[in-house]
C-alpha cells in the first residue's frame, strides 16, 4: 500500500532539497542590518541606555546580529527565489495581515536542536517559522507564518514548539489563531521528532476547536500529514497557482495508480474549492489573500467566550426595500438568485460568501445586520433548484456548527424542493450526510431566524432550521409554499385512481401552495412583507441577544459523521 | 384629467411600473411582442373585457399600425391618434413622399417604389448615386435602416434591412433614397384637431444618433433661424392638411449646413422625445391628443406658441456604449436623479429590481432637463447624469455624459455624423485629464480613509487592544487609476469628513458628504493656499468595493481605482499577473439572444471579416464576422438556437505555431 508519510511525497520535494544543500545562508555579523525593506522597526532590542562595558557591547551586538539573521530567514538569495515565484516571505505576509507595527514576535532566536546528518552545522535563526501576536483592525490575533526560505519551511521539533506556544496562549487569552502555511513538509533529518511535532499541533488544534477560531491560509506547498492541521482548523483558504494540499503527491499517485496528474489538478486551489470541499476560499495572490483574510477575521468573535463583533454602519436598520416584494418570480418554477435577496437585506456590501464554488445549491457566509455579525445559510434556487444533496448538507452542517460554537446567530433562507433523489445520492449516503445538517440545526442554541421565501417541501422543510428544531422566529414571505411535496407529486398519490387530475391539482395548490396552513398551526410565527424583512430581523436579533438555551449535560453528542 | 386607466402587459412585464400605476391591468400574452403587444385580437379582447372607451398606443408597437386603428373603428372604440387613412398614407414612406411633393414640401431625391431584390437595390442606388439609404418602408426608429456606399454594401444592406423589417414590422418592403451628407436631423411637432386646425410647434434637433437611432435630442435647435423655423413649420402643416391629419404627429427633416431642408418622413404618433417640446412650450401633448380624440377643438392658436428656455433629452439605454450591444439583467441598484424644481424629468417604466429582458427595446429612461438657456439646461443634464445610479446592467451613461461635455456639443456644432466624427475608433470611455484624475484619486483617498476609520469603530467584541493601537491622523497611500502607475498620496484628517490630501506636492482640501457604502459620493474640493480659488463640487459614484480599491464612476465613466498602503504598494510588485483564457480562436456570442443564421460550416476556410453568423436580440441583428483568416473547427450553434452572453458559438482551428517560434 501507499506509504503515507509525514513528509513531502511530491514534486515539491525539489523545494525541500533546497535547504539540505550546502549553501549557507548569509550571516551578517556585528553590523545592524536594516534595509528599508526589512526594517526592524519596533521588533528590535533597542538598548535604553548606552552600553558601558565592552562585554555589554559585545552581547548587544550578538543579540542584534542574531535578530538580523532571523529577519533574513534563509537569506536574500532564497528570498529572491520566493519573490520570483510570485510569493511573499513569511515576514512580508505578516506585515500585510496585521495592522502596521502591531506585530510582537516570539521565539525569534529559536534554533533547532538536531545533531544528526551534520544538522548542527546548519542552523537558521527562527527555524523556519515566524510566530507572535498582533492586531487586525485593532483586535488581537495570534499568527504563525512558515518561512519557505528557511529549510523549505520544514517542520522540526522546535518549529512545532513555536507554533504550539502561541496556540496555548491564544487559548488562554481567547483570540483567533491564524496559520500562514508554506512548508515543504517534515524535517526528514529529525525523523520521529518531526512527526511528534505534527501530532502535538494536531492535538492542540482539536482542543482549541470551538474555543478560539482557527484559520489556515495555505500559501505554498502543504503535503503529507501536514495537511491535517489545516483540515482540523475551522477554515482553510488557498492561493491560486502557488499553493497545494494533498496527502500524496503526483509522483506517488503515478507510482501507485498509474494516474497522470499535475500538482494543480490534484491539490490546487481549484480542486479543493470546487471538488473536494477541503478549502473554503481561493485568492489570486498573496496580497489579495491576506487582505481578504483581514476582512474575514473582522466577522469573527475573538473566542467562544467573547461577544460577536459589532461595528459602525451607516445603513439604516429601518431601510425597506421594495425590490424584495417582486424578487421571487410569479412563476414558481422560475429561478432567482438568493444571493441578491441576502445582499438586499443585510448591511450594504457586507455579505461575505464562504465556499462559493462548492455545492453551489447551498449558500453560506457571513454578513452584518445593524453592524453585528450574522451567519447566513440559504438554499440557492438558481442551482439545481436549491435541492439538498450530500455536498450541500455537509457544507452547511459544518458551517452551522462553527457559528453555533461561536455564538453567531443563524439566519436561514429557505427555498428548497426537497432532497435530491437517485442512486448516486442514496448510495453516497444522503441519509447519513443529510442527517449532519439536521443534527447541526437541531443542536444549535444560538438565535435562529428562518425566512421561507418560496418552497419548503418535505423533509427538507424540517431540516432547514424549522420551528420544530427550536427555531426562534420562523417567517414566510407571502410566496411561501410549505407542503410535503409539490402539487403534481402529491396529487399523483392522493388521487391515484382519478383520471383527470387537473382539478385535484388546482385544489392542492389552493390549499398548500401558500404559507397559511403552516401559519395556522403555529409553525410560522408570522407571514411578512418581504420589503420589511431587514427591519424585522434586526429588531428580533436585538430581542434575542439575551437568549439562553442549554442542551442536556453530556460528554458530547454523536453527530452522524 | 380624471380618466381611469387600464394597462396591458405581457408575461415579462407583469410587475412593471406601468401596470402598478394603472387602475387596472390586463394580461395580453407571452413575452414576444408578436404574441402580446402586437397581437391585435388579444388587445381588442382586453378592451372589450374592461369596457375601455379609448386607446392610447404609446410610441411603439401598434401606434402606427393602421390595421389596428381600423379594428378599433370597427368596434366603436376611439383611437387616440390620427385616423386610419392619414396614418396609412403617411406611415407608408413611399406614399408619404408623393403626398409631400403634392403639398409643396421639399423632398430628397429617391426611388418612389418598392425595391424587389438586392440587384434591384444596386441598380436604383447607381441611378441615384452613392451614398444611398436603404430602409424599411413600414419602419421607423432606425430599425431596418442602413447606409450603403457601394454595390457590395447595398446588397448586404438589402438583406439585413429586409429581414429586420420583417421581424420588427411584419413587412419587408424597402425603399432607397439619396443620403444627404453632414445633415442635421430636425423635426417639427404638429398637433391638429378633428375640425381642420393644425398647429406646428417649435422644432427638436435629434442629430446625435447612432445607427440612425436618436441618442440625445434638444429643443429648440441652435441651427434654425426664425425664418427657416417658420418655413419648415408651414410646410409640415401643409402636408398634414393635405392628408387630413389630426392628433399629434411629427415631420422629420434633414437640414444641411446652409439650412436647406428636406422632408424625411412623418411619424404618425407621439414621439419618444416629445417631453422636450412640452418643456419649452408648456403644453401637455398627451392631454392634447386625448382632447382631440374626444372631438374637442384645440384651445390655442399658432401665435400662442412660443419658446420658453431650452430642453435636452438623453436616452438612457441598457447597452454597452463601446460595442453598442444591448445588455440584459436586473437593475440591482436604480436611483433616478432628482431636482428641487421642475428642471429634471425622468420618464421610465422601471424601478429598482426590474428586469431588462431580451424581448423589448433596452430603453431604461428618457432623461430630460430644462434650463432658461441652452447652457443651463446642459449643465442640469450633466448633473443629472452624474447622479443617476444604475447597477446590474451595462448602460450608455458613459457615452451620454461624454457627449454632453464635448466642446463641439457645448458649441452646438452638431450633425448626424457627430458620434462617428467625435469617436472615429468608437467610444472607449472618457479620457482622463490631469484634473479629472486628481479628482478621482482625491475622492478614492477620502473614501478609503473614511472606511478605514469605520473599520476600527468596534461597538462590541473589539477585544482589549483597541485603545492601545491608536488611529493615525496621517496616512500614506499609493493610488492608481485603471492600469496607470500608482502615485503617492498623503492624507491628513482634520475631522471625520474633512481631509487635506497631497498628491505630488500639491495639496487640496476636501470636504466629504458620504454615508459609508452609499452609492453617491459628494464632496467639495478647494485648493488649500489660494482661498480665492473657488470650491469645486464633485459627484462621484461609489459602485463597488474591490479587494484592493474601488470601482468609481466619474463623469459617467467607470474606473478601477487601486488604493494600496505603502507596504502593499511595495509588495505588489512581486505578484504575477494571471494568465487569461485564449479567446483568439473563439467567436463568442456578443449578447444573449437567438441565432438567426449561420453562414459557415465545420471545415470551411474563411477570410477575415467574412460573415459567420447573425444573432438577434432586442430586435437588432448583429453580424458576427471572422476575427481572422482560418479554418472553422467547430460550430456550436444552429439557426434558431438561443445563446447566452459570451457563449462560445464558433471555434477556429488553432493556427500552426508561427514560423519564428
Amino acid at each position: 500500500m501507499t506509504r503515507v508519510g509525514l513528509r513531502t511525497l511530491s514534486r515539491g520535494s525539489a523545494a525541500v532539497s533546497a535547504w539540505v544543500s550546502p549553501a549557507r545562508p548569509i550571516r551578517p555579523v556585528g553590523k545592524f542590518l536594516a534595509t528599508e525593506e526589512y526594517s526592524l522597526r519596533s521588533y528590535a532590542t533597542t538598548a535604553p541606555h548606552q552600553p558601558v562595558t565592552s562585554k555589554e557591547t559585545a552581547v548587544l551586538q550578538r543579540i542584534d546580529a542574531k535578530r538580523a539573521e532571523a529577519f533574513l530567514g534563509g537569506g536574500q538569495k532564497r528570498i529572491d527565489t520566493q519573490h520570483g515565484k510570485g510569493k511573499l516571505t513569511a515576514r512580508e505576509r505578516i506585515d500585510l495581515l496585521l495592522d502596521t507595527d502591531s506585530f510582537r514576535e516570539y521565539d525569534a532566536f529559536v534554533e533547532h536542536q538536531c545533531y544528526d546528518f551534520d544538522m548542527n552545522k546548519q542552523k537558521i535563526t527562527g527555524d523556519g517559522v515566524v510566530t507572535g501576536y498582533g492586531t487586525i483592525n485593532g483586535r488581537l490575533v495570534y499568527v504563525f507564518s512558515q518561512d519557505f526560505t528557511a529549510f523549505g519551511g520544514s517542520l522540526s521539533k522546535t518549529h512545532a514548539q513555536k507554533i504550539c506556544k502561541i496556540m496555548d496562549q491564544a487559548m488562554l487569552v481567547g483570540a483567533p489563531v491564524i496559520g500562514l502555511n508554506d512548508s515543504g513538509g517534515a524535517r526528514i533529518q529529525e525523523g520521529v521528532d518531526s512527526l511528534g511535532g505534527y501530532a502535538d499541533i494536531f492535538q492542540k488544534n482539536v482542543l482549541a476547536s470551538g474555543v478560539v477560531p482557527q484559520i489556515s491560509l495555505i500559501m505554498g506547498p502543504c503535503a503529507g500529514g501536514a495537511v491535517y492541521s489545516p483540515a482540523l482548523t475551522d477554515f482553510t483558504f488557498m492561493v491560486r497557482d502557488t499553493s497545494y494540499l494533498f496527502v500524496t503527491g503526483p509522483d506517488v499517485v503515478k507510482a501507485v495508480t498509474n494516474e497522470e496528474v499535475t500538482q494543480e489538478e490534484l491539490g490546487g486551489a481549484k480542486a479543493h474549492t470546487t471538488k473536494s470541499g477541503v478549502a473554503h476560499l481561493a485568492f489570486d495572490n498573496d496580497v489579495e489573500a491576506l487582505l481578504k483574510l483581514r476582512e474575514f477575521v473582522d466577522f469573527l468573535p475573538l473566542s467562544s467566550q467573547n461577544e460577536v463583533p459589532k461595528r459602525r454602519t451607516d445603513d439604516p436598520s429601518e431601510r425597506a426595500d421594495a425590490a424584495l416584494d417582486t424578487i421571487v418570480p410569479v412563476d414558481s418554477t422560475k429561478a432567482y438568485d438568493i444571493k441578491k435577496v441576502i445582499s438586499r437585506i443585510v448591511d450594504t456590501n457586507t455579505f461575505f460568501e464562504i465556499m462559493p464554488d462548492f455545492a453551489k445549491n447551498m449558500v453560506i457566509g457571513f454578513a452584518r445586520l445593524d453592524g453585528r455579525t450574522v451567519s447566513i445559510v440559504a438554499n440557492q434556487p438558481l442551482v439545481s433548484s436549491g435541492v439538498l444533496d450530500i455536498n450541500a448538507s455537509i457544507k452547511a452542517a459544518r458551517w452551522v456548527r462553527f457559528c453555533d460554537a461561536f455564538n453567531i446567530p443563524l439566519l436561514t433562507f429557505v427555498d428548497v424542493p426537497g432532497f435530491l433523489p437517485g442512486t448516486s445520492q442514496e448510495h453516497g449516503g444522503i441519509i447519513r450526510n443529510g442527517a449532519k445538517l439536521l443534527y447541526a440545526f437541531a443542536e444549535a442554541t444560538v438565535p435562529k431566524i428562518t425566512v421561507i421565501t418560496r418552497k419548503a417541501y418535505g423533509g427538507a422543510y424540517d431540516v432547514m432550521s424549522s420551528k420544530h428544531l427550536r427555531g426562534d422566529l420562523n417567517y414566510s414571505w407571502p410566496t411561501g409554499e410549505i407542503a410535503v411535496m409539490g402539487a403534481k407529486g402529491a396529487v399523483e398519490i392522493i388521487f391515484r385512481n382519478v383520471k383527470d387530475k387537473t382539478q385535484a391539482e388546482a385544489d392542492y395548490v389552493a390549499k398548500f401552495a401558500n404559507p397559511l396552513p403552516a401559519a395556522q398551526r403555529g409553525f410560522l410565527d408570522d407571514i411578512i412583507v418581504p420589503s420589511t424583512t431587514r427591519s424585522r430581523i434586526i429588531r428580533d436579533l436585538k430581542m434575542l441577544k439575551t437568549k439562553t438555551l442549554r442542551n442536556p449535560a453530556k460528554k458530547h453528542g454523536n453527530i452522524p459523521l | 384629467m380624471g380618466i381611469k386607466t387600464v394597462a396591458v402587459y405581457s408575461d415579462a412585464d407583469a410587475n412593471s411600473l406601468h401596470v402598478r400605476l394603472a387602475d387596472e391591468g390586463v394580461h395580453v400574452g407571452p413575452p414576444p411582442t408578436s404574441k402580446s403587444y402586437l397581437n391585435i385580437p388579444n388587445i381588442i379582447k382586453a378592451i372589450q373585457q374592461t369596457g375601455a372607451q379609448a386607446v392610447h398606443p404609446g410610441y411603439g408597437f401598434l401606434s402606427e399600425n393602421s390595421h389596428f386603428v381600423k379594428a378599433l373603428d370597427d368596434i366603436g372604440v376611439t383611437f387616440i391618434g390620427p385616423n386610419e387613412k392619414a396614418m396609412a398614407a403617411m406611415g407608408d414612406k413611399i406614399a408619404s413622399k408623393i403626398y409631400a411633393k403634392e403639398a409643396g414640401v421639399n423632398v430628397i431625391p429617391g426611388f418612389d417604389g418598392v425595391v424587389k431584390d438586392p440587384e434591384h437595390a444596386v441598380k436604383i442606388a447607381n441611378e441615384i448615386g452613392y451614398p444611398v439609404m436603404i430602409k424599411a418602408s413600414a419602419g421607423g426608429g432606425g430599425k431596418g435602416m442602413r447606409i450603403a456606399w457601394n454595390d457590395k454594401e447595398a446588397r448586404e444592406a438589402f438583406k439585413l434591412s429586409s429581414s429586420e423589417a420583417l421581424s420588427s414590422f411584419g413587412d419587408d418592403r424597402l425603399l432607397v433614397e439619396k443620403f444627404v451628407e453632414k445633415p442635421r436631423h430636425i423635426e417639427i411637432q404638429l398637433i391638429g384637431d378633428k375640425h381642420g386646425k393644425v398647429i406646428w410647434l417649435p422644432e427638436r434637433e435629434c442629430s446625435i444618433q447612432r445607427r440612425n437611432q436618436k441618442v440625445i435630442e434638444e429643443a429648440p435647435s441652435v441651427h434654425l433661424d426664425a425664418a427657416t423655423r417658420k418655413a419648415m413649420g408651414e410646410q409640415a402643416v401643409a402636408l398634414a392638411k393635405r392628408v387630413g391629419y389630426y392628433s399629434a404627429g411629427t415631420c422629420e427633416f434633414l437640414v444641411d449646413p446652409k439650412r436647406n431642408f428636406y422632408f424625411l418622413e412623418m411619424n404618425t404618433r407621439l414621439q419618444v422625445e416629445h417631453p422636450i417640446t412640452e418643456y419649452i412650450t408648456g403644453l401637455d401633448l398627451v392631454e392634447q391628443m386625448i382632447r382631440v380624440a374626444a372631438n374637442q377643438h384645440l384651445s390655442f392658436k399658432q401665435s400662442d406658441v412660443g419658446i420658453n428656455g431650452w430642453a435636452f433629452e438623453s436616452r438612457v439605454y441598457a447597452e454597452d456604449p463601446e460595442k453598442y450591444l444591448p445588455s440584459i439583467g436586473t437593475l440591482d441598484t436604480y436611483i433616478e436623479p432628482t431636482a428641487k424644481g421642475n428642471e429634471v424629468r425622468c420618464d421610465s417604466g422601471i424601478v429598482e429590481g426590474s428586469e431588462i429582458s431580451i424581448y423589448y427595446d433596452p430603453l431604461i429612461c428618457k432623461l430630460c432637463t430644462w434650463g432658461k438657456d441652452r447652457e443651463e439646461a446642459r449643465m442640469n443634464m450633466e448633473r443629472a447624469l452624474d447622479s443617476y445610479v444604475i447597477k446590474g446592467v451595462t448602460h450608455n451613461i458613459p457615452l451620454l455624459r461624454d457627449v454632453i461635455g464635448k466642446e463641439t456639443f457645448v458649441k452646438g456644432r452638431l450633425s448626424t455624423a457627430f458620434l462617428a466624427e467625435e469617436y472615429p475608433n468608437g467610444f472607449k470611455g472618457r479620457e482622463l485629464t490631469n484634473a479629472s484624475r486628481e479628482e478621482l484619486i482625491t475622492s478614492a483617498a477620502a473614501i478609503h480613509v473614511k472606511r478605514v476609520l469605520a473599520q476600527r469603530e468596534w461597538i462590541q467584541g473589539g477585544g482589549t487592544l483597541g485603545e492601545d493601537v491608536s488611529l493615525p491622523k496621517e496616512w500614506e497611500f499609493w493610488i492608481g487609476v485603471g492600469g496607470e502607475e500608482r502615485q503617492q498620496v498623503i492624507v491628513k484628517s482634520k475631522d471625520s469628513d474633512e481631509f487635506k490630501i497631497t498628491i505630488g506636492g500639491k495639496s487640496v482640501k476636501i470636504d466629504v458628504d458620504w454615508k459609508l457604502e452609499a452609492p453617491l459620493f459628494r464632496a467639495s474640493i478647494s485648493k488649500e493656499k489660494s482661498a480665492k480659488d473657488k470650491t469645486k463640487s464633485l459627484t462621484i459614484q461609489y459602485l463597488e468595493k474591490e479587494t484592493l480599491g474601488y470601482v468609481l464612476q466619474q463623469y459617467g465613466t467607470k474606473y478601477h481605482v487601486t488604493v494600496a498602503t505603502k507596504r502593499q504598494h511595495e509588495l505588489l510588485r512581486y505578484m504575477k499577473p494571471k494568465a487569461k483564457l485564449d479567446l483568439t480562436s473563439m467567436v463568442l456570442a456578443p449578447m444573449p439572444g437567438s441565432v438567426v443564421s449561420v453562414s459557415v460550416k465545420e471545415g470551411d476556410t474563411v477570410a477575415e471579416g467574412s460573415e459567420l453568423a447573425v444573432v438577434e436580440a432586442m430586435k437588432m441583428q448583429n453580424v458576427l464576422r471572422a476575427p481572422r483568416v482560418g479554418k472553422i473547427k467547430k460550430v456550436h450553434v444552429q439557426p434558431g438556437s438561443s445563446v447566452a452572453g459570451d457563449e462560445i458559438m464558433i471555434e477556429f482551428a488553432q493556427e500552426k505555431a508561427a514560423a519564428s517560434a
